[in-house]
């Protein structure tokens, strides 16, 4: 058997949610079964109680950042302060998210470009390499990761890793400070550096998880028949084992950079916030949306939330434009995916 | 049957949850033991719970956390009837549940600002909201300089560091106030709170009200002046502190420890004053009152002369309805305030590391609370 | 096959083969060599010109393992084994690289948490136990958790699981993309955020308390996202094969969803709801809105405020004193065992479950 390149016959597509002929006639023949008609109903009714809850989140939150941002006296895309109650502008609102997005959009992909790679090589190891009676545990212990919660990453990586890292940075600085990147002053390490290393950290057994399920879904025949044809180990992986596991690992890292991008409280506890923009991801200072969120909310009057919940509104559309994209790639890949979706 | 199957084991887990969190409701005890057993019943045998019972809900400043603690502890040994949350999630958090109806009282660290008095008409009925000052406590200057055991600094010369002007240790005007004290040359780093708090709208009005020239920026619950470190909370500022040589940050008094010293402060007296519970009582009764009727909000000098009165001081409030909001926990609520304004109940703040209210607004304050109805 | 392309002699290290049949390959002790003494020269390295951090030490290390190995195998085995041996050293350099942290994490947590942690920590409420004081324990906080975490499952994994099956097995029209569409902008809604929407309906609208219950909703709003994407993804893995012949066969479409489609992707779909679970089991942002948090027990999430784990963990770091470190760091250890039977557990019904399969 080899990789299905046949998709089943396309049905027209369905102009809405309820069961037009057409859509019953395709659903496999089986509609006119009680049993099917049933089973339709429940699945089709979850997914609209799914839409209604979401479409209520959604709702509210766009309510509550209109009120926010018709009040605002700054640009909201371009402000580089967060002021809502006005202390610098004597009462009038000013505030805007331009030194979030850029904090947010850099944290998380440091994190991406440190995460992906490894935790597809931890996957790797472990459907792959890693001797049998040494895979499951180390599984075992990555699944585990993905429950410490993030209060107790933020607090190791406040004790642990940031004192560590001034050497490293000084290092990248000495040989690197010329791109501007990579200029380090000294000081506490609590740059956006940090909190993407600590992202990393954090996302990785996500990845892994999901990428590693991926691994072991290939279907074995595949694999056996490079194999057989005498290929390496290597050869086998990237001929059938990537192709086959690239959706995959695309959706792996979307739900990671999921919770990178609205990764609140460890990243409260490393970073060292200012309303500033750099270029410098070594130097402390830069801001997330959810960080930002954490560290104003508490103190935040009726107004001052309705400004952070807009700043969350933009999280949601930066999301979903990660989302698209993945989704894009995902689809042109589909192909390789066994599945009749 | 597929569909039962995976709804059981979902069903399997949720039940097992639950039952086993009943089960072992069995097994659990909310009795910690009574630590000091023969002053605290002493105490409480003095409480007044008449009517008191049920949950009463509070949340606000977390300065006052500790002592909300111990006030507790105490006020549960006589009146056990009662349990009394208090969230200590922020000032600003506090006042938004209160005014939304959600709680008792809050617990604030700055008195309330004249709109919200305005919005706390709709939960507060016929009456409107108070500030009742019932816990201070001192800000410390905390620093971390190698070498340097004592620091003695002025409000300009902080003003200056905190904006900073000042960037070294060495520089010629904290030698001027430390004539004694090897000061390396060392950056300076500034530390700030990343979050919106009562701490850092008490500091900045400290330096506005002293040293107005040096400190250009309006005082506020957020860090306004640009640059310096920072970090979530006051723990994380003092682990800051702790971990950054040449760092120096503001801090409530209680997280000043462990390797982290607190500045000397030079003001109008003669002496520089510590920062200490005794000192900041001392500032707090030299305050004003500027609340109006029965509200006792305190406006503090910041340029005091008195010897021993540590200017750097944060006075946590207790925010109700001036008759009560809520019919069903006003006995409780009551009770509860009588004995927190009470000589007993003051006096179980120095051990916590808090200044007790003076006499003269204490006084006031249990008017106040014995007018509540 | 490579044959031709091996030269079997004047190779370095690599002795002439004693069959012709066979490449020349790199002795199975090689990678331990080469891994032992790139970690030698790279501390040795790190110590002649004086890098205090150890993280430098650990990557020359990496990258000179990773270096040599493809050299050396480069000159002995050919090019096509020597990409093969630097995919392997780079597999096991990442996995090195993640184990070091993530092992540092564990062991912290253990250490530092296992001060406090006993059996009086654990059936024990903080009662009247100042944040000052020594004492107490988690047991209120174990409670709330355990309730609100099982009613958010309630309701999010079957909600989760039926739409994932409607999204992969039925939907193709407009509701489909729909529901597609919220589900990922929902991927990315902070906590925060799903707890202020569930505060201002159901407490501030509907006139609610605080409950255990109010943050279950919160928390079940954040985990359906995510047992939707994972068992999505898992669904259309299952290959078309298995749905036509189970068709084929004439048994009903949903009868072939749950007797083959769904237990042949049970494992992933287990893995899935396990990440959803330890997302939410350590949320704190809504809970600590919603949930409220209390220093004594009560076991009905239904009525007035309860306790959880991350809160506590967090009001314990918050208090910034020693003692309240140390039950933090318990708390948390205890969080992750808890986490952990729970994985154990329904591991074990997946296994159980599933179709017998090669691997």
């Amino acid at each position: 058997m080899d990789i299905p390149t046949d998709t089943p016959p396309k049905p027209s597509p369905v102009p809405d949610g309820k069961p037009t002929p057409t859509e019953q006639k395709r659903a496999s023949r089986g509609a006119t079964r009680p049993g099917d008609r049933i089973f339709l109903g429940l699945s089709r009714g979850s997914g609209i109680v799914l839409l209604g809850i979401m479409a209520a989140v959604a709702a509210f939150l766009a309510y509550r950042s209109s009120v926010a941002l018709a009040d605002d006296s700054g640009n909201f895309l371009t402000t580089f302060e967060w002021d809502p109650a006005g202390i610098t502008t004597g009462g009038k609102p000013y505030f805007g998210i331009a030194v979030l997005v850029f904090g947010t959009i850099v944290s998380s992909i440091i994190a991406l470009v440190i995460a992906v790679p490894i935790a597809v090589g931890i996957a790797l190891f472990i459907s792959h390499y890693a001797p049998r009676q040494l895979a499951a545990p180390i599984a075992y212990v990555i699944d585990l990761l993905a429950a410490v919660p993030s209060i107790v990453y933020g607090l190791w990586g406040a004790i642990v890793v940031a004192p560590n890292l001034t050497g490293l940075y000084s290092w990248l600085d000495d040989y690197f400070g010329w791109t501007g990147i990579f200029e380090y002053q000294g000081g506490a390490p609590r740059s956006l550096m940090t909190v993407g290393i600590l992202l990393a950290i954090m996302i990785l057994p996500i990845i892994t998880n999901v990428s590693r399920e991926v691994f072991l879904q290939v279907p074995k025949f595949n694999e056996e028949a490079a194999l057989a044809l005498g290929a390496t180990r290597w050869e086998v992986i990237r001929m059938s084992v990537l192709p086959f596991g690239r959706s995959g690992i695309i959706s792996a890292s979307m739900l990671g950079l999921g919770r990178a991008l609205g990764e609140t409280i460890a990243v409260a506890t490393v970073l060292s916030p200012s309303f500033i923009i750099q270029a410098s991801v070594l130097d402390y200072g830069g801001g997330t949306f959810a960080q930002n969120i954490a560290s104003k909310f508490s103190e935040a009057d009726e107004y001052g939330r309705d400004a952070l919940i807009a700043s969350g509104l933009v999280l949601f559309v930066i999301t979903l434009l990660v989302n698209g994209a993945a989704r894009m790639i995902i689809a042109r890949r589909k192909e390789y995916s066994g599945a009749n979706a | 049957m597929k569909l039962q199957r995976m709804n059981r084991r979902a069903l399997t887990l949720g039940a097992l949850a639950v039952s086993g969190a009943l089960a072992l409701t069995a097994c659990g005890s909310d009795d910690t033991g009574d630590k000091d057993g023969g002053k605290k019943s002493n105490a409480a045998s003095k409480i007044n719970c008449d009517g008191a019972k049920g949950q009463l809900m509070a949340s606000g400043s977390s300065a006052q956390k500790n002592a909300i603690d111990a006030w507790v502890a105490q006020y549960r040994a006589a009146c056990s009837d009662v349990q009394l949350n208090y969230k200590p999630d922020g000032s600003g958090a506090g006042i938004t549940a209160f005014l939304q109806g959600q709680t008792a009282f809050a617990g604030s660290d700055s008195a309330l600002k004249p709109e919200e008095i305005e919005k706390s008409k709709k939960v507060c009925k016929s009456s409107q909201a108070i500030d009742l000052p019932m816990v201070g406590g001192p800000i410390a200057v905390g620093y971390n300089v190698p070498g340097v055991d004592s620091l003695v600094l002025d409000a300009k010369t902080l003003a200056d560091i905190f904006n900073d002007k000042i960037k070294t240790w060495d520089d010629k005007a904290i030698e001027k106030l430390n004539p004694d004290a090897k000061l390396p040359g060392t950056k300076i780093q500034a530390s700030h709170r990343s979050d919106e708090s009562g701490t850092t709208d008490n500091f900045t009005k400290y330096l506005k009200g002293a040293a107005p020239a040096a400190w250009p920026h309006e005082p506020g619950k957020s860090w306004v002046a640009k640059g310096g470190q920072s970090a979530q909370g006051s723990s994380g500022v003092a682990q800051l502190v702790k971990q950054t040589p040449g760092a120096i940050s503001y801090m409530e008094l209680s997280y000043a420890k462990e390797g982290i010293k607190t500045v000397d402060l030079k003001t109008g007296a003669k002496e520089p004053v510590k920062a200490t519970v005794d000192n900041a009582s001392k500032a707090i009764a030299e305050s004003k009152t500027v609340g109006e009727g029965k509200d006792l909000a305190l406006e503090l000098n910041y340029k005091p002369t008195a010897e021993g009165a540590y200017p750097i001081t944060l006075v946590t409030y207790e925010i109700l309805c001036e008759k009560g909001n809520k019919k069903d926990t006003l006995a409780t609520t009551k009770s509860f305030l009588t004995y927190i304004a009470s000589e007993d109940g003051q006096a179980v703040l120095k051990d916590e590391g808090y200044a007790p209210i003076p006499t003269e607004i204490n006084t006031k304050v249990r008017e106040t609370i014995k007018g509540l109805s | 096959m490579s044959i031709t392309t091996v030269k079997p002699t004047g190779t370095p290290g690599g002795k002439p083969s004693p069959s012709d049949l066979k490449a020349a390959r790199l002795p199975r002790w090689s990678p331990y060599v080469i891994a032992v003494g790139s970690l030698a020269v790279g501390c040795g390295i790190g110590l002649a010109a004086d890098l205090d951090s150890r993280m430098q030490w650990g990557l020359i290390a990496a990258i000179l393992f990773v270096g040599v190995s493809y050299f050396l195998s480069a000159t002995v085995e050919g090019g096509r084994q020597a990409k093969d041996r630097l995919a392997t050293s780079v597999v096991w350099v990442m996995f090195l690289l993640a184990v070091v942290p993530l092992a540092s994490l564990i062991y912290e947590t253990v250490k530092r948490g296992s001060k406090v942690l006993d059996g009086y920590f654990l059936t024990h409420s903080m009662g009247v136990v100042a944040d000052d004081e020594a004492g107490g324990g988690i047991y209120h906080a174990l409670i709330g958790t355990l309730e609100q975490v099982g009613l958010a499952c309630l309701i999010a994994v079957p909600i989760g699981l039926l739409t994932a099956i409607y999204l992969v097995e039925y939907g193709r029209g407009k509701l489909a993309k729909t529901v597609t569409f919220f589900v990922d902008v929902m991927t990315g809604i902070p906590s925060i955020v799903a707890g202020l929407f569930v505060l201002s309906f159901w407490i501030l609208m509907l006139g609610f308390g605080p409950s255990g219950w109010a943050g279950a909703m919160a928390l079940s709003i954040l985990m359906m996202p995510v047992v939707v994407r994972s068992t999505e993804e898992m669904l259309k893995l299952v290959p078309n094969e298995l749905r036509e012949a189970s068709l084929a066969l004439g048994v009903p479409k949903w009868r072939t969803i749950l007797k083959v489609v769904l237990p042949t992707a049970i494992g992933g779909i287990t893995t899935g709801v396990m990440l959803a679970v330890a997302r939410i089991a350590g949320e704190t942002a809504p809970v600590l809105l919603l949930v409220w948090g209390t220093p004594v027990i009560n076991s009905d999430p239904f009525k007035d405020a309860q306790a959880s784990l991350p809160l506590y963990i967090y009001q314990q770091y918050q208090s910034g004193n020693q003692v309240g470190y140390d039950r933090a760091w318990a708390a948390a250890l205890a969080l992750i065992v808890f986490i952990m039977i729970l994985n154990i557990v329904a591991r074990g019904i997946a296994r159980w479950k599933a179709p017998k399969t090669g691997r």
